[in-house]
């Protein structure tokens, strides 16, 4: 018969384990990361800047926050608060303001002819060397939330869900109809000496 | 005395705690997976700015990291007050960032190249004139998707 083997003693073992429950709580982050996701434009030389056509001004909707955070919108001094009411007025212009941009037909996927704002259309967001980087997050914040919010409106009317839960073809679709087109223009300075 | 009654001498037994082991190592793989290691010590303070509208980084091995801020306590005597550039550990100019991107380029598979993300924590009282510099340099560099790190919450 074999002898019995005698037990280890296992009261330490949950010591070790706790040694390492707490490295690895110090040593490691949980937050996910998030933020404002952007497409920066294609790097052009600043000589070839010359030949670019000119926009016609009521396609351009002119976003400006001057060094001392002030936010000027089409010229006007408006507050952030505003800013996605015009910015959606600009985006759609449902009277067909003759200051507001053109628009054209065209044929998209799940809804046939449809009027969109013409290519040239575009947010230009500019800003000064001396603008608050936090203001300047809250003015794209508002520009992106207009968008959001358009696309989940015309989700909702057009396939009755919400636009996160949209397969890929018709995310496309409505993609199509109001495009993420936002200038982050180079600096300029503004408003001072 | 009754001979029902046995010895008075009754004592509690020890709770046995040969389970505990197991229950740590449980929690300690939870932690193991569910986070991620902290691959950079920060020299820069940073508040992030607050937003509503925003994308979770999904995957973090395709994302750069680029921090823009303040130095911490213990550099400000040699560095000043002025908002600095941090890549990977040490301070940066706004010249390394070229090569920077291209560095972390390497380290990624071929594959993986294009859908490489450089995200941005800028502090927030953060001039706008130094990220302006980094964007056109990142267009440079060709490193074209962004994104401005920022916390979930309503803006001031």
């Amino acid at each position: 018969m074999p002898r019995k083997l005698p037990e280890y003693n296992a009261s330490s073992l949950a010591d070790i384990a706790f040694m390492l429950l707490i490295f690895f709580l110090v040593t490691t982050t949980m937050d996910i990361d998030s933020g404002l996701e952007r497409r920066l434009p294609q790097w052009v030389d600043p000589d070839d800047i010359e030949d670019t056509p000119p926009i016609k001004e009521r396609n351009v909707f002119v976003v400006l926050v001057d060094r001392n955070n002030r936010l000027l919108v089409e010229g006007e001094l408006t507050r952030v608060e505003d800013l996605k009411e015009k910015t959606k007025e600009f985006l759609t212009n449902p009277s067909d303001n003759a200051n507001l941009p053109e628009k054209e037909i065209k044929e998209i996927p799940f809804f046939g002819p449809y009027q969109v704002l013409t290519k040239s259309a575009v947010v230009s967001l500019q800003n000064d060397v001396g603008t608050t980087y936090g203001t300047y997050i809250s003015v794209q914040n508002e520009l992106i939330a207009a968008i959001n919010e358009l696309r989940e409106d015309l989700s909702k009317r057009k396939f009755g869900k919400s636009y996160n839960d949209l397969n890929t073809d018709q995310q496309d679709a409505i993609k199509e109809i109001y495009p993420q087109k936002i200038s982050e223009a180079e600096p300029k300075k503004i408003g001072g000496r | 005395m009754s001979k029902f009654r046995k010895d008075d001498k009754k004592e509690t037994p020890g709770i046995s705690t040969s389970a505990l082991p197991d229950i740590v190592f449980m929690l300690l793989f939870f932690f193991m997976v569910s986070t991620t290691m902290r691959e950079t010590t920060l020299k820069v303070s940073i508040t992030l700015p607050k937003a509503t509208e925003i994308s979770k980084l999904e995957k973090k091995s395709l994302v750069s990291y680029i921090y823009v801020g303040p130095p911490t306590n213990q550099y400000v005597s040699q560095l000043g007050n002025e908002p600095r550039i941090q890549l990977d550990d040490q301070f940066s100019n706004v010249n390394d960032i070229i090569d920077f991107i291209e560095s972390e380029r390497q380290a990624r598979e071929e594959q993986e190249r294009k859908q490489m993300i450089t995200s941005l924590k800028v502090d927030e009282y953060t001039k706008m004139g130094i990220v302006t510099k980094i964007k056109q340099e990142l267009r440079k560099a060709a490193a074209l998707h962004i994104n401005y790190s920022t916390l979930k919450g309503v803006e001031r």
